[in-house]
């Protein structure tokens, strides 16, 4: 285990430009991605603050009503297609997936390196478009006013996404060959660790689904430049048809977003609590039944569009079906840390800061699958509040977590952990200041994309306004201590969290071939106490 | 002493309880769950706190009686939401028979509503408490969404067809109207006011402002001045069906097959006539799609729907001051029988 050897790694293998944006290493990609996400998640970031700026107040003061509407487009734009989604995957997995399954790389390392310059180009689009005066249809694009009455740059937004879309789509068919050929003798599917698991289903998700909404935004280009009816009724289209198609991802890619952090939090409860998963198979299969059964629910947002009623019912019950697995991997991380070995260090902080907004965002989402409720909470803030917990409190506390988690890893540096903790829980007040209190004024009326409001919804506001801002500082916390880290923090050693798993054996940073000798594994991951003996004392 | 804080809408509608009450239900159970899970976290987080560097945890791979436990009892508490919540969905969007009909057309950036009797307003909603009302609603461009948050009830409103909503007011008092689909610049400036208004206060706003004639009247007009009369004639001699006494009838098709007509038939057949050809006519019949306005549309379906005096009783006074020698609408009641349209 204990390789002393403080040579060559993949960082300090070749220093200039050139070796970095030619690189077909798995974990520099990684770093490249890390770097241009974090540019995207901060101007999200950015739109965001302006947004809840102008929601202190019920007029449009700050600014005009269309400007607003931009900027929640965009932020909607940003933070899905080019933060969240690629987010933790192209990332956390592309850094570690070849390497908790024993691999030197993933099995398309070039491929990998073309969806990191699809990625960019898209957001090229996408950056262009906002720089040159914004899109204003909202992330969700619906026509007809998307591709008749808008008059802003639709096409220019929708083909960044469209180009984007191919970025996930080879991330993910990399995922899945990898897993499928390239693991290391020895193991087997049930001794992958679960953050695997999360991977490979969330690479199905994103095979299936992303060529929907690529064929969905090219229909509208087509519609709004070429005039040809496909969603206008006004040219004999079906404005309905837009949102089946746009829903038939879009659905499906709430769990692209939330997957991977389910997977990142089984990782950290078991090396945070010295102990392996509590039901390992149902962690791992309640991935892909999300995976799966996530494909039939899209049709819970049409409940007030008009949709046949009985074909409501079959979303309906689907959507009930979908939050089981949910449940059942809440409850098995929470069994997972009984008689554990709890360590409070900052990534245990954000599990369990996920688990319990997870929680809420899970079970808020109970509401709108109910038929008869959703008509009233539809298109209210209690929307964004429910999607915010699954998003935010949910996807970006488990990309937090996991980055903790596998810094050390991945820079050979730890961080300084009091900060770490106090950013934690800053971020876990805030967010809970910010999106609390839109469940209040969603269930009280106040609809989602207002720039101007009721008086009476300005308390919530008000109180949305302020979290937000301790939110935002709690995100720029940890960016200001890992660029510290990167030179003044103390060396990590292979394995700083006396965590088990194949990354935790070779160097960090690891070297570029990640194994001098190919493992062989010989057990589950997390396996912690040497027998399976169940004590009964204490 | 909320007042400033309030954490519900007002029930101002015979619905809004009927929500609430799942709404209810739903808070329990998830503040149940959500303080389960706190709970157990902070106990474990505390109990199980490591105490030293190299201390691991026991190995305990699961347990399937669990794993049913907590798959069992969620889908079964699930399950209650989900019959429940399709019960009420059910109620909430079907009106019962003889509900009063307004007619609502969104446009960027207002709400026109048309009363049976001809009153029409612009961002504002007057109907009476205690009387089922049912909103039958089209866009002109593109989709919004009609919402009063204290009656519980929202519907899409799309162009190129019509969505239906319905409520009975059960509180005196004015209301927001919220536009909850996104539809540009003003969205969050497409917004009004219902007034609810008792029964007496009702009828002495719907007597009072200037009138024109009741929809059906301005329909009547609009079937003369485009030349709907010169085809569809009463006598049956005419190249196109009698219109007279077929609203709510079935309609043989050429081809095989009925429909029955109803508001979005009547739209079809004036929009796009060739969609469905009534069995044994040429499809000569003009297509009138951007001819005539969505509210025109309306007075016309509502002029059809008089001839045919079948289901349900025009709201309101059907008020039949016949303006200028026009052929009004008859009064709603005993229209006798016909064999209807000609087929
Ligand atoms: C040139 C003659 C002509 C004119 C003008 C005309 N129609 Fe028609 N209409 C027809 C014929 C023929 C049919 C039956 C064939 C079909 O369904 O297309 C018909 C069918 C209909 C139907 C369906 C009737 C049923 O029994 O199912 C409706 C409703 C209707 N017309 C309304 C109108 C209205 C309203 C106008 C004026 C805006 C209008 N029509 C103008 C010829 C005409
Ligand atoms: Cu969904
Ligand atoms: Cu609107």
């Amino acid at each position: 285990m204990e390789i002393t050897t403080v040579g060559l790694n993949y960082l300090n293998n070749g220093y200039g430009l050139k070796s970095w944006l030619l690189t077909k290493d798995h974990k520099r990609i990684a770093i490249l991605y890390l770097l241009s996400i974090t540019g995207f998640f901060f101007l999200g970031g950015f739109f965001a603050l302006l947004i809840r700026l102008e929601l202190l107040t019920p007029a449009a003061d700050m600014v005009q009503p269309d400007t607003y509407n931009k900027l929640f487009t965009m932020h909607g734009i940003v933070m899905v297609f080019f933060f969240l989604i690629p987010s933790i995957p192209a990332t956390l997995g592309n850094f570690l997936l070849p390497i908790m399954v024993g691999a030197k790389d993933l099995a398309f390392p070039r491929i990998n390196l073309l969806s990191w310059y699809i990625y960019v180009l898209g957001g090229a689009f996408t950056v262009v478009a906002a720089a040159t005066g914004g899109v204003d249809t909202g992330w969700t694009f619906y026509a007809p006013y998307s591709t008749s009455a808008s008059n802003s740059h639709v096409i220019t937004a929708g083909l960044g996404i469209f180009i984007t879309g191919f970025s996930s789509i080879l991330t993910g068919l990399n995922f899945i060959v990898t897993t499928h050929r390239m693991r290391a003798p020895g193991l087997t599917w049930f001794r992958l660790p679960l953050f695997v698991w999360s991977m490979y289903a969330t690479s199905l998700i994103m095979i299936l689904g992303t060529p929907v909404i690529a064929i969905t935004v090219l229909l509208v280009a087509v519609e709004r430049g070429l005039h040809l009816g496909i969603f206008d009724p006004a040219l004999g289209g079906d404005p309905i048809l837009f949102q089946h198609l746009f829903w038939f991802y879009s659905h499906p890619a709430v769990y692209i977003m939330i997957l991977p952090a389910m997977g990142v939090i089984s990782e950290i409860v078991q090396a945070f609590t010295r102990k392996n998963i509590f039901g390992y198979a149902f962690v791992a299969f309640s991935s892909l039944a999300i995976a799966i059964v996530g494909f039939l629910v899209w049709g819970h947002h049409l409940f007030v569009a008009g949709q046949s009623t009985y074909a409501g019912l079959i979303f309906s019950i689907l959507s009930f079906f979908v939050a089981i697995p949910s449940a059942v991997k809440v409850f098995n991380w929470t069994a997972t840390i009984y008689k554990g070995a709890v360590s409070w260090d900052s990534p245990m902080l954000y599990a369990f800061g996920f688990i319990g907004l997870f929680t809420i965002g899970g079970l808020t989402g109970l509401f709108l699958a109910t038929m008869g409720l959703d008509i009233h909470v539809h298109d209210t803030y209690f929307i964004i509040a429910h999607f915010h917990y699954v998003m935010v409190g949910g996807a970006i506390m488990g990309y937090l977590g996991g980055l903790h988690y596998w810094w050390p890893k991945i820079t050979g540096r730890m961080y300084p952990e009091g900060w770490a903790k106090f950013a934690a829980l800053t971020v876990f007040i805030g967010f809970n200041l910010t999106f609390f209190p839109q469940f209040i004024v969603g269930y009280l009326g106040m609809p989602r994309r207002y720039a101007m409001y009721a008086p009476e919804f300005q308390v919530y506001n008000v109180l949305s306004t302020a979290g937000a801002t301790v939110l935002g500082a709690g995100y720029v916390i940890p960016m200001i201590y890992f660029i510290w880290s990167l030179k003044n923090a103390p060396l990590a050693g292979n394995d700083p969290w006396g965590a088990r798993g194949l990354e935790w054996e070779i160097p960090s940073p690891p070297p570029t071939e990640n194994f001098v000798v190919s493992p062989i594994v010989t057990e589950g991951t997390h396996q912690y106490a040497p027998s399976r003996e169940v004590g009964i004392g204490h | 002493m909320f007042t400033n804080f309030p954490f519900f809408p007002q029930q101002a509608s015979e619905q809004a309880a009927q929500v609430d009450a799942v709404y209810f239900f739903l808070v329990a159970v998830s503040a149940f769950f959500a303080a389960l899970i706190a709970i157990f976290l902070a106990v474990f987080a505390a109990k199980f706190h490591r105490t030293h560097h190299d201390q691991v945890g026991d190995a305990i791979h699961g347990s399937i009686a669990l794993e049913l436990l907590w798959t069992i009892i969620p889908l079964g508490i699930t399950m209650i939401m989900f019959v429940w919540g399709a019960q009420l969905f059910f109620h909430l969007t079907r009106a019962p028979k003889g509900a009063m009909e307004i007619y609502v057309v969104g446009k960027q950036w207002m709400w026109k509503a048309q009363h049976m009797d001809g009153a029409r307003e612009i961002n504002e909603l007057h109907v009476p408490v205690g009387r089922p009302v049912k909103l039958i609603m089209g866009s002109e461009d593109v989709i919004h969404s009609f919402f009063i948050p204290d009656f519980r009830v929202k519907a899409d409103v799309i162009p190129g067809r019509y969505n239906t909503m319905w409520f009975t007011a059960s509180k005196p008092g004015r209301y927001h109207i919220f536009c909850t689909q996104y539809c540009g610049t003003k969205h969050s400036a497409m917004i009004g006011w219902v007034t609810a208004m008792g029964a007496a206060d009702y009828e002495t706003w719907l007597g009072g402002g200037a009138r024109t004639g009741t929809m059906a009247d301005a329909g009547a007009q609009l079937f003369q001045s485009l030349t709907c009369n010169t085809c569809h004639l009463e006598t049956g001699q005419g190249r196109g069906p009698v219109l007279k006494g077929a609203y709510g009838k079935p309609v043989e098709l050429e081809g095989g097959g009925t429909v029955v007509m109803d508001d979005a038939y009547l739209r079809e057949s004036i929009l796009m006539p060739t969609a469905k050809v009534v069995r044994g006519f040429q499809p000569i019949m003009p297509p009138f799609q951007g001819l005539v306005t969505e509210e025109q549309l309306l007075q016309l379906i509502a002029y059809v729907k008089s001839l045919g005096a079948q289901g349900p009783t025009p709201p309101g006074q059907p008020a039949t001051q016949t303006p200028a020698g026009q052929p009004s609408a008859p009064p709603a009641t005993p229209t006798p029988k016909q064999p209807g349209s000609g087929n």
